[in-house]
């Protein structure tokens, strides 16, 4: 199950993060989820990975371009972080943490600091960060109902029933 | 007024939409993770294994014990679920793909990013993640957002030594990598006709690096005559005045040959002014431009030269390989020092084969260079064929035009 409310302490990334930074190739052939929250982010900052638990990850324009690799949402989700908030997100990546329970929020957030305090509601569309308030437009209902599912595994096993 | 994608997908841009899948395929790297999720899903029967393919390109032959498990877990599954399988060796999906398994207007969908590849044939073609491509497997089916089109509307023709994968840069580089984010490309205009079939897989294959969802070519004179040889019927699309959201004009004579430099795919700079930056290693290959038509280009200026710098070509596929040895091309490349590697991804995605050293400059023929991809503290610049040989003879990035 996924929560599609939350809150936690900002982290912030920067435009154009590459699915390669988020998880590089030399770690994706395993089965061990855990191996790639533990390698999340090394080449863009190796100091990331252990302030990601419980937080709210917040990224510039064109999150997650490049490869498919769904280990880039897994190692993001298995790390601990509740949701990602961009301006915008690559296509791909934005259904993988879809498929994968972990909520994608698309807005963008000026000048947001590390360790402000954010709050979210991804089915109504808010967000609020140190008290400022943001809108944005909701995913589609089936991916609402994918993602309050925890991903794609449970929605297809309940559909195939 | 409706686009190619909108017209095969039978709705209009911005409408979700549930669609059968005429094709899906994965690879060794992405269809194991599919499993993983298929296995979690209850490893319910597969909706229909006929038009399953799994694909083994990226790490092939295995490098060690680990992937070889992994992809013995991944072929015993392919052939229990008789699911289409093709061995290592038998080259990189989306050309395997290419090669008469794909037919215009169709949806196809691969584990893979450059799946937008074979929007080249007419078909709408799209990458997913591992989930996606289980769901599939057991439903036969996936959500799609119909996606606005943008129109890159292409003029005159190319010059000498300027070769298609220097408009696929310079596209990339005028869009920015997310100018075509969750939009569909239209290669479209007076000159889309001259543009062989090796080109246009070359210009849909990096419609991703401009963050979008697709590059498509209507089905024409040319889409019939590649397909011919694969005994594949073609109806021809018509475009019906479609409606684009932003439109590009580029001038085919205009274009140089250009790299991309370090770390960003959409930042290209002229070869000429690269001129003398001196390279580590050089390689020749991928889904881009591991073409035959590609390692034609290469030996066409390497013929009866010797590199400078270590040379790395690993052709798309079998087809690909064994036409460059039946028409001497392999022989050329060998004799003028290139190492050939077996068809696949090979050192494209940095996991082994050919990756770089700390502060080592490759250049490649990829499609994307970001930081540490092929190889940690490495850099790498992005080109054509040609350009790619001619820096092999000369040890530093070099104009083909100067060399031939
Ligand atoms: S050649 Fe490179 S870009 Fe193409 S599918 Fe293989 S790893 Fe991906």
């Amino acid at each position: 199950m996924t929560t599609l409310t939350g809150s936690g302490p900002a982290v912030c990334i920067g435009d154009d993060i590459d699915t390669d930074l988020v998880i590089a190739g030399r770690y994706l052939r395993t089965k061990d989820r855990s191996v790639w929250a533990d390698h999340v982010f090394e080449d863009l900052d190796p100091g990331l990975a252990p302030r990601l638990k419980g937080a709210v990850l917040i990224a510039g324009k064109n999150m997650g371009c490049g490869s498919s690799r769904e280990q880039a949402a897994v190692a993001i989700r298995e790390a601990g972080v509740l949701a990602i908030i961009a301006p915008s997100f690559a296509r791909i990546f934005f259904r993988n943490c879809i498929n994968v329970g972990l909520p994608v929020l698309e807005c963008d957030i000026p000048g947001c600091q590390d360790g402000m305090n954010v709050s979210y509601d991804s089915t109504n569309g808010w967000i609020t960060v140190d008290g400022k308030h943001y809108t944005f437009r909701p995913v589609s209902p089936r991916m609402q109902e994918i993602l309050s599912m925890g991903g794609l595994v449970e929605y297809w096993k309940r559909r195939l029933e | 007024m409706v686009t190619l994608s909108e017209k095969i997908l039978g709705a209009p841009a911005g409408t979700y939409i549930d669609r059968q899948v005429d094709r899906a395929f994965c690879h060794d790297g992405t269809g194991i993770q599919a499993k993983v999720v298929y296995d979690r899903m209850g490893s319910p029967a597969l909706a229909d294994p006929a038009s399953i393919y799994v694909i083994y390109d990226h790490i092939t032959p295995a490098n060690n014990s680990q992937t070889a498990e992994l992809q013995a877990e991944l072929r015993t599954f392919a052939r229990k679920n008789k699911v289409n399988f093709m061995e290592i060796g038998s080259g990189i999906c989306h050309q395997v793909m290419a090669e008469g398994l794909v037919e215009p207007g169709e949806v196809v969908i691969g584990a893979d990013s450059h799946s937008c590849t074979l929007g080249a044939l007419g078909a709408f073609a799209t990458g997913v993640g591992a989930s996606d491509m289980a769901g599939i497997w057991v439903s036969g089916e996936t959500w799609l957002r119909v996606p606005d089109s943008v129109g890159i509307f292409l003029q005159g023709s190319l010059q000498a030594g300027v070769e298609w994968k220097d408009l696929a840069l310079s596209y990339v580089s005028l869009l920015g990598m997310d100018g075509a984010t969750y939009a569909a490309l239209e290669f479209t205009g007076d000159a889309v006709l001259s543009v062989p079939m090796e080109g246009r897989l070359t210009l849909c294959n990096m419609a991703v690096e401009a963050g979008a969802k697709t590059g498509l070519f209507y089905a024409d004179k040319e889409t019939a005559r590649y397909l011919a040889r694969y005994h594949v019927p073609v109806e021809i699309q018509v475009p019906d005045n479609p409606a684009y959201f932003r439109e590009c004009d580029i001038d085919l004579d205009a274009l140089e040959p250009v790299c991309a430099v370090p770390h960003r795919v959409d930042t290209i700079q002229p070869v000429s002014q690269l001129h003398g930056t001196s390279i580590d290693q050089v390689f020749i290959g991928t889904c881009t431009n591991g073409r035959y038509e590609d390692l034609k280009h290469a030996a066409d200026i390497l013929k009866g030269k010797k590199v400078a710098v270590r040379t790395i070509v690993v052709p798309a596929s079998v087809s690909d390989y064994l036409k460059a040895v039946t028409n001497g091309v392999a022989a050329d490349l060998i004799n003028a020092g290139c190492v050939i590697g077996p068809p696949g991804c090979g050192p494209c995605l940095g996991a082994h084969m050919g990756v770089l050293g700390e502060g080592e400059v490759g250049l490649s023929t990829a499609n994307r260079n970001f930081k540490n991809r092929m190889g940690v503290g490495a850099s790498y610049y992005l080109c054509s064929p040609s350009t790619a040989a001619a820096s092999a003879l000369t040890g530093e990035i070099s104009d083909p035009r100067e060399v031939v």
